[in-house]
């Protein structure tokens, strides 16, 4: 028979680990995930169907690339860069990456100095992390005007191949743009929550009326990790395949 | 657990794990900058790009210190993709085959 297990007041009982733990969650009341705050749950849930989209879009990308006739441009020179009189290959997308990558390390070291209460710190590292996300978008914005201007890279076709080529280049890195836009926005609107004390107040927040929390920055984290993420597979799919 | 909720780890961890990112980001630009090619290139590309993803994950995203009824259920459906990776692939193959048949001379 089951054993009530002991606990003093204000401790949880021990929750159990592997198959059984996954049965146990599910079966329980209130709530399957254990541990997590409610908000953090969601936004996994929302990553997840994020990953449907962008995963539709690189495989649509890869079913455009397979079935042409017509041969497909070389990203590593399309994408190449004229530095010091040196036409260096694939150069301005290398940067993007470890732009993108050092702005996902200054986001997770703010999630880590938030949960310690540190709030000039996590301010800090907040927007350090949007400085980075910025720059990532103007490179991104600069990579544009370069293959539309300069290349004549069209939706509809380019004179280096198949035409397939702008569509989905567009599509993907734009949608990807995109990402990485609101979550500059929503990293700066989370900085100024932290300076102003929102956190240590519990104030609650403008849309929701919930208490204010700094699982909210790991939950903003979460959302920029996922951008990086993102980054690796369209990297590469697109830039390096 | 220290803490009941929330996520607390030393800051090395994140250090470390970054830098590991950097070497598999600069491994990956290498592959393209020495021209590698044919499945060498390929195996390499995405043997780094799951590394990069699987830390990013695991660490980044605290995967690795969530309790298994989550990391089921955000882990396991992005596997079903892999059949639309396969209708893709098939469909792409069979559009290939009738493009060259009517639309390209001397193609097949």
């Amino acid at each position: 028979m089951t054993q009530p297990v002991p606990t003093s007041a204000g401790e949880s009982p021990p929750l159990p680990e592997g198959l059984r733990g996954i049965v146990a969650d599910w079966s329980s009341d209130q709530r399957a995930f254990k541990r997590v705050p409610w908000g953090k749950a969601m936004m996994w849930i929302f990553l997840l169907s994020d990953t449907f989209i962008f995963s539709a879009f690189l495989i649509s990308y890869m079913t455009a690339r397979m079935s042409t006739t017509e041969p497909w441009p070389n990203p590593s020179e399309v994408f190449s860069l004229t530095l010091w009189g040196q036409k260096i290959p694939l150069i301005l997308i290398a940067i993007m990456t470890f732009i993108l990558i050092s702005s996902s390390g200054t986001m997770a070291m703010a999630v880590n100095f938030g949960y310690r209460k540190d709030r000039v710190k996590t301010f800090v590292l907040l927007l350090i992390t949007a400085a980075l996300g910025a720059t990532f978008v103007g490179m991104q914005a600069f990579e544009w005007t370069k293959l539309i201007v300069e290349e004549g890279v069209r939706p509809w076709g380019n004179p280096m191949g198949a035409a397939q080529f702008g569509s989905t280049f567009f599509m993907i890195t734009g949608f990807h743009g995109t990402h990485v836009s609101i979550g500059v926005i929503f990293l700066v609107i989370t900085a100024a929550k932290v300076i102003r004390g929102d956190f240590d107040r519990q104030r609650p927040g403008f849309l929701t009326g919930r208490k204010g929390n700094y699982e909210i920055v790991e939950i903003m984290g979460l959302y920029w990790h996922f951008v990086d993420l993102v980054w690796v597979f369209i990297f590469a799919f697109f830039y390096l395949w | 657990m220290a803490h009941a909720e929330g996520q607390q780890h030393p800051i090395g961890i994140y250090l470390k794990i970054w830098g590991l990112l950097f070497i598999l980001s600069t491994a990956s630009y290498l592959v393209d900058y020495f021209h590698l090619q044919g499945y060498l290139r390929w195996s390499l590309i995405v043997v780094l790009m799951l590394l990069k993803a699987g830390l990013i994950v695991a660490v980044f995203m605290h995967m690795l210190w969530e309790r298994l009824a989550l990391l089921y259920v955000i882990v396991v459906p992005p596997v079903l993709l892999l059949v639309l990776l396969s209708i893709g692939a098939l469909e792409a193959d069979y559009t290939f085959f009738t493009r060259g048949v009517f639309f390209v001379k001397g193609l097949l």
